[in-house]
């Protein structure tokens, strides 16, 4: 029977062709492919499900054995947020001419390049510096890009991390850089969960290349320390690489204006379902220098005149520089990335602008804020447990129970409570990271408080 | 000419001059009084001078005007959906079925945060498993991350396994080179070069694929490996592929394959019995996920039992009827990037190949090489059009030829005839990955969702703009002419004085020198 | 401003399927060989902005082509010249006028006769620019057809002025007196650093690139450091030397030891005299289309200088550009020694990157 995806399946169809090309069978086509190569048997996998009904319900079951975060209450972050979504972004991120378009060029696919442009200009406006790229896969490749690009631009081997970094970036950070960069990391002071800059201050030297720092941190800090370490890191000769969620960004100081040579961050926030991670888009911004550019590999689009006289046209910004061209003198690797995210976001800071973006970031800091503040009153708690301030993510540690456990006992009353930093960071104890946003209500937190209350008591 | 297509033009603004001051577009949820109450100044413990001092120069506009700007710019994309986009040779272009992009819009999907516990994600894992399954099927290895979010990242993945393999021998340090070839993707020489690895090319020889002593001239003990891909972006295969990765095994080295484009192989030949250690899929070129206008993706990473331990953290597992993340991984390369990959793009491949299961997963393959080579014989008859290789014209899924007759004769080249599929409705045909090996090159990549009606659409649309470049070349070299927008001032794209990556760098030119060395 | 001058012959050889034209006008035109420098020169004009400045050469030598493109010629240097009679002494007169006055930019249309007619006379003192109008083009210096050679001047012309160093390339005339003709690297030009020429944005341009070059060349300096030099002609080997400090010559074979220049564009003997019982690294690129890397335009490698130095020490350096070039040939030696080349023959690790080695055939 055709497959429906299959069209030439037909064999009337399929002798014409052969006739055409002149071969009697497919398998004179693979005559190329040597005899003791070629796989005879069937392959070992699951049966097909040719009929779409069938398959939708086959799929559809396994899928309905996830309890997603968005039907329950959830302050899980860490990295991954859940944001409101509007619709407008789902309408447009579902638009078949996008989501099936891919590498064409300058004029079938004029549109998607415009939007990509859109991006690149306005998170230039948000994180105040003159080049965005398409983005990279997410925060943690997005940074690791920098420090690489800082390495080659420098010419030096050591980069400075801060000690308050998610368990995945430094992992990430060791992948990409550890076979030739030296990471340091810096500690944070125990009490307000900013980077130590005294410790900072001793680690500095002339052969760093670069001084990673991020806004919130992992603990949920807002580090406003930022632009002194952009300065000392000056001092020395090395780059700053500044890592800033862009939903704090309507009220925070922007990267670019306080020095920053590279931006980073995720924007899965700016209109992007969670998808168990796959909303995730990391950003990276840097100054309009060729040099800085030619360092770094990621696709960035640049608006040109047509002949016709006031219309824009789109093109690759000095394509040559990509590992495309420069194959194995590629200084990094690219690739397909995540450019329906940023079509996404560019909707989405459209529809919010600069009104929007400030009162969701005023919304996530008092709203956590107010939650930080009414765990720390539930017996047994100790929270905030960072004097520094925050956007939207905060620690709290338990006197006596076990994150784990409590987390047990929250998701069999309908709640998914804080990341477990225990692993990620066992001398805070048992602590936990909770995320909240603008999709929580005032009785979201109040039923939390209940909840968490009773379960330890 | 024959064109019948018109591309709609909007010359739609750009994002940021549309709107008034004051408008609105979206307004987020606002905290309920109480919390207002309680936590009056949202600045608080922000210092003054870490506020932002001007807001964010971004649009002012209401919904419809905004949504109206979005949907013109979707009008003037060619997205595989509205056009026949199979000229995108390597990229593997082909029709992702709805039904998929349904279920990935499911909470079921979309609403899963990558913390949540193990209990509540078990649907999930176990497409992710099930999955797995299927590519160990399709290529013979026995274990896979999906890890990877694109086909680069992938073939890094695999260069870091590679190096970790080298080092958990003593031989870290040795082994330094990575083979690879001319014809080989790009990110096969990028990818292991991001690892820290010395990259050794080798050439095609006379046949186009490159020749057994050319490999053992490069082989010795600095060989870590080979990274290569088979059919090559020419589309010929190499038919002594076993003799290379013995060869490479015998100098220590492991090999990998580049099966990011497996579309003309699955199920005719796979990695294992060829010998290979390691190799990657792209799920969203031969596993039918939209390229979603250059990601999300990805690609997944497969290896033989003995590399499994190298594998990047978490890899799923089964345990009986319970699917967990297994983190405790400790000679793992570390991570490739956050959480567990792109988890909806395993949703699509995984429900596509199962809508075909073994025998429509080989009928795909045979008839994407059916109709390269139907191609191939539409295209023959363009003048000027020659095959660099006699193993040329009997490619696999895709073929790389040259139109350097044509260009001397009319002065007129392929990326000129390239782009004026445009005008036809049909994106444009690749030329070639950089060196131009093959001048004038096309590596057009007829998928199994073309019918034979596309195929003579595009044949007979390259043959006219071919004629209409014989009879006036000016005619081809200004065009296209029906697409959203006329030929652009390129070189403005390569000169740092001009070019325009945003308003801003417009604004600020030249006035913002890099800091340190 | 810019400068026009059309060598009114080129291209006239190759219409009657002679080699080239130098020296062969006469002959060509008994054959019925037709004009059509002019055309293609005007076809570059025609992409020039109308408000930019062009000083050209009288009559055939330029002013033909203005007329043809419809400009109206800023300033003519040198008196009308017939182009029946154009030699390329008239060549290097206009190309000295048009620096004399002032121009910024030479685009010349020609071969690489007329390429190493402007080298001759300019040198890298001015920047310029073929067009390709003649019948032998092996030079880097030629844009890839006449409408990219005036897009890519005009761009340079209003944008930032990018450059990079291109060979002038031709038949080597010496050798053909003792049969063995072959490219000849006749020195280097100063060309716009070209955006892609073509109108499409993913198709790279065939330039080669300067940062592989350089690549190239601090791996060799590196592997190279502390030992005897012999170091070939060409722009990629000059840099090379540059990475080590030094000032080599381009167009000669020069003796690298201790960091310093012992011999300058020597010759056979001065080398031999320079070689120790240590011997000596020999690197070389291969000059021209054809691939050669010993035997053309570097006799001076002489078998005996290679023996002396050590005939596995031998490491060719190449760009990728540049072998893609090749179309798949393989690269050639032909010392004039049987015994020599077939110790060469065969299959060599050529260094084409930093962290790039090709492995590619030598026959």
């Amino acid at each position: 029977m055709p497959h429906p995806y299959i069209p030439n399946s037909a064999s009337e169809v399929r002798a014409e062709m052969l006739r055409i090309i002149g071969a009697k069978s497919i398998d004179d086509l693979y005559t190329t492919v040597p005899k003791e190569l070629r796989y005879t048997e069937r392959l070992p996998m699951e049966e097909g499900i040719p009929e779409e009904g069938r398959l939708r319900r086959h799929v559809t079951s396994i899928l309905n054995k996830n309890t997603p975060a968005s039907e329950m209450l959830s302050f899980l972050g860490a990295g991954c947020y859940q944001h409101e979504v509007p619709a407008v972004c789902d309408e447009i991120n579902r638009r078949g001419e996008f989501v099936t378009s891919y590498a064409g060029d300058t004029y079938g696919d004029h549109g998607r390049l415009q939007a990509l442009w859109e991006f690149q200009d306005l998170m230039a406006e948000l994180v105040e510096l003159d080049v965005v790229t398409t983005p990279n896969y997410d925060w943690s490749t997005a940074a690791a890009m920098a420090l690489r690009s800082s390495v080659m631009l420098t010419g030096r081997k050591r980069v400075l991390v801060p000690a308050a970094l998610l368990l995945d970036r430094r992992l990430v950070f060791a992948d990409y850089l550890s076979h030739d960069v030296q990471l340091d990391e810096i500690p944070f002071n125990e009490e307000t969960g900013l980077l130590d800059l005294d410790a900072l201050r001793a680690a500095l030297a002339d052969d760093v290349a670069a001084v990673y720092i991020e806004y919130p941190n992992a603990l949920g800090v807002v580090d406003h320390q930022a632009p002194e370490v952009v300065e000392l890191a000056h001092e020395h000769g090395a780059l700053a690489v500044v890592g800033a969620d862009p939903t704090g960004l309507g009220l925070l100081a922007a990267p670019g204006s306080f020095g920053a040579d590279f931006a980073v961050g995720d924007v899965q926030p700016l209109g992007m379902h969670m998808s168990y991670g796959g909303g995730l888009s990391g950003y990276l911004a840097f100054h309009n220098d060729p040099a800085v550019i030619e360092s770094c590999p990621a696709f960035i689009f640049a608006k040109t005149e047509t002949l016709e006289p006031g219309q824009n046209g789109f093109g690759y910004l000095n394509f040559d520089r990509t590992h495309y061209v420069k194959r194995g003198e590629g200084s990094q690797n690219g690739g397909t990335t995540t450019a329906l995210w940023a079509i996404t976001a560019a909707a989405y800071l459209g529809l919010l602008g600069p009104q929007g973006l400030r009162e969701l970031g005023e919304g996530l800091m008092q709203r956590s804020r107010y939650t930080a503040e009414r765990l720390g009153e539930i017996p047994g708690v100790t929270g905030p447990r960072f004097s520094g301030p925050i956007l939207k993510e905060f620690v709290i540690t338990y006197d006596n129970h076990e994150v784990a456990a409590v987390d047990d006992a929250l998701r069999a009353r309908g709640i998914f409570g804080g990341k477990d930093l225990s692993v990620d960071f066992p001398t805070l104890g048992r602590a936990s990271l909770w995320a909240v946003t603008e999709v929580h209500t005032k009785d979201d937190i109040d039923r939390l408080v209940e909840v968490l209350t009773e379960v330890l008591a | 000419m024959t064109a019948q297509f018109q591309q709609a033009r909007w010359n739609e603004p750009l994002l940021s001059d549309i709107g008034t001051p004051g408008e609105r577009g979206f307004i987020p949820s606002a905290p309920e009084a109480e919390i207002v109450a309680r936590v009056p100044d949202t600045l608080s413990g922000i210092p003054a001078s870490f506020q932002r001092a001007e807001p964010p120069r971004l649009p002012e506009v209401a919904q419809p005007q905004l949504m109206r700007h979005f949907m013109r710019l979707s009008q003037e994309t060619m997205g595989n959906d509205v056009a026949v986009d199979f000229g995108l040779g390597t990229c593997t272009m082909k029709y992702s079925p709805k039904v998929n992009e349904h279920l990935v819009r499911l909470p079921e999907v979309s609403g899963l945060h990558p913390l949540q516990h193990v209990d509540t994600v078990q649907g999930i894992l176990e497409i992710l498993w099930r999955l797995e399954q299927m590519l160990c099927a399709i290529s013979g290895l026995d274990r896979f991350t999906l890890q990877p979010p694109s086909g680069s990242a992938a073939v890094y993945t695999n260069a870091s396994i590679v190096r970790a393999y080298h080092r958990s021998r003593g031989e870290g340090e040795q082994r330094n080179e990575i083979i690879s070839s001319i014809f080989s993707h790009p990110c096969d020489q990028s990818g292991p070069y991001s690892a820290g690895y010395k990259i050794v090319q080798l050439y095609p020889g006379p046949n186009g694929y490159p020749e057994v002593d050319a490999l053992k001239a490069a082989l010795s003990d600095r060989t870590a490996g080979i990274v290569i891909t088979n059919p090559e972006d020419t589309g010929i295969y190499n038919p002594h592929i076993k003799e290379f990765t013995r060869l490479v095994h015998e100098a220590g080295g492991l090999c990998v394959y580049d099966q990011a484009n497996a579309n003309g192989m699955m199920g005719i030949a796979r990695a294992k019995e060829a010998g290979f250690d390691l190799c990657h899929f792209n799920m969203h070129k031969t596993f039918s996920s939209p390229h979603n206008g250059m990601g999300p993706a990805m690609g997944a990473s497969g290896v033989r039992e003995d590399l499994v331990r190298f594998l990047p953290a978490p890899v799923v597992e089964k345990r009986g009827d319970r699917f967990e993340l297994d983190w405790n991984r400790p000679d793992s390369i570390g991570k490739i990037r956050s959480f567990v990959g792109n988890a909806q793009i395993a949703v699509r491949s995984y429900s596509w190949i199962l809508a075909l299961g073994p025998d429509g997963i080989r009928e795909v393959a045979e008839t994407a090489v059916l109709n390269a080579n139907y191609l191939a014989a539409l295209l023959r008859e363009v003048p000027g059009m020659s095959q660099p290789f006699p193993t040329s014209n009997t490619p696999l899924e895709q073929f790389r030829w040259s139109l350097e007759g044509f260009k001397e004769e009319t002065g007129v080249g392929s990326s000129d005839l390239s782009r004026n599929l445009s005008d036809y409705g049909l994106q444009p045909v690749f030329t070639s990955h950089h060196p131009y090996l093959v001048p004038e090159p096309i590596t057009p990549e007829p998928a199994e969702s073309f019918s034979k009606d596309d195929l003579d659409t595009f044949g007979n649309a390259f043959l006219d703009i071919a004629r209409r470049a014989q009879a006036d070349p000016d005619d081809v070299i200004n065009g296209p002419y029906n697409n959203a927008c006329r030929r652009i001032d390129a070189a403005a794209l390569d000169d740092p004085d001009r070019w325009v990556p945003s308003s801003r760098a417009e604004r600020t030119r030249n006035r913002t020198p890099v800091k340190g060395d | 401003m810019i400068g026009l001058v059309v060598n009114p012959v080129a291209g006239l050889g190759g219409s009657v399927g002679l080699k080239g034209t130098d020296g062969l006008v006469e002959q060509a035109r008994a054959l019925g060989a037709v004009p059509h420098a002019h055309e293609r020169a005007a076809l570059a004009l025609r992409q020039l902005p109308p408000d930019l400045p062009i000083a050209c050469a009288g009559g055939d030598m330029g002013e033909t082509s203005m007329l043809l493109a419809g400009r109206e010629p800023t300033l003519v240097v040198g008196a009308a010249i017939d182009g029946t009679q154009s030699t390329a002494a008239d060549t290097c007169a206009a190309v000295a006028a048009l620096a004399a006055a002032g121009v910024e930019l030479i685009l010349f249309a020609g071969g690489d006769g007329t390429a190493r007619d402007v080298c001759s006379t300019v040198g890298d003192t001015i920047v310029a620019l073929g067009i390709p109008a003649g019948v032998k083009i092996q030079s880097a210096t030629f844009a890839q057809s006449p409408r990219a050679a005036g897009e890519l001047a005009a761009a340079w012309y209003v944008g930032r002025r990018r450059e990079r160093v291109a060979e002038v390339v031709d038949l080597d005339d010496s050798g053909m007196a003792h049969g063995r003709v072959g490219p000849r690297l006749y020195g280097a030009l100063r060309v716009p650093l070209g955006p892609g020429l073509v109108a499409g944005t993913k198709s790279p341009s065939n330039d080669e690139d300067q940062a592989t070059v350089s690549g190239i060349a601090d791996r060799v300096a590196e592997r190279t450091q502390g030992t005897t030099l012999l170091l070939g002609c060409g722009t990629t080997l000059a840099a090379v030397g540059a990475a080590l400090g030094l000032q080599t010559s381009l167009l000669g074979v020069d003796l690298v030891r201790n960091g310093a220049v012992v011999v300058h564009d020597g010759s056979e003997a001065e080398l031999l005299a320079a070689l120790t019982d240590d011997g000596a690294d020999i690197v070389v690129t291969p000059i021209g289309g054809q691939g050669f890397v010993l035997g053309r335009g570097n006799q001076q490698l002489s078998p005996a200088v290679l023996r002396r130095a050590g005939i596995g020490r031998l490491t060719v350096v190449a760009t990728p550009a540049k072998l893609a070039a090749l179309g798949g040939r393989p690269l050639l030696v032909d010392t004039g020694d049987e015994a020599t080349d077939s110790e060469l023959r065969g299959w060599h690790k050529l260094v084409t990157g930093y962290d790039e080695e090709t492995i590619y055939r030598v026959e």
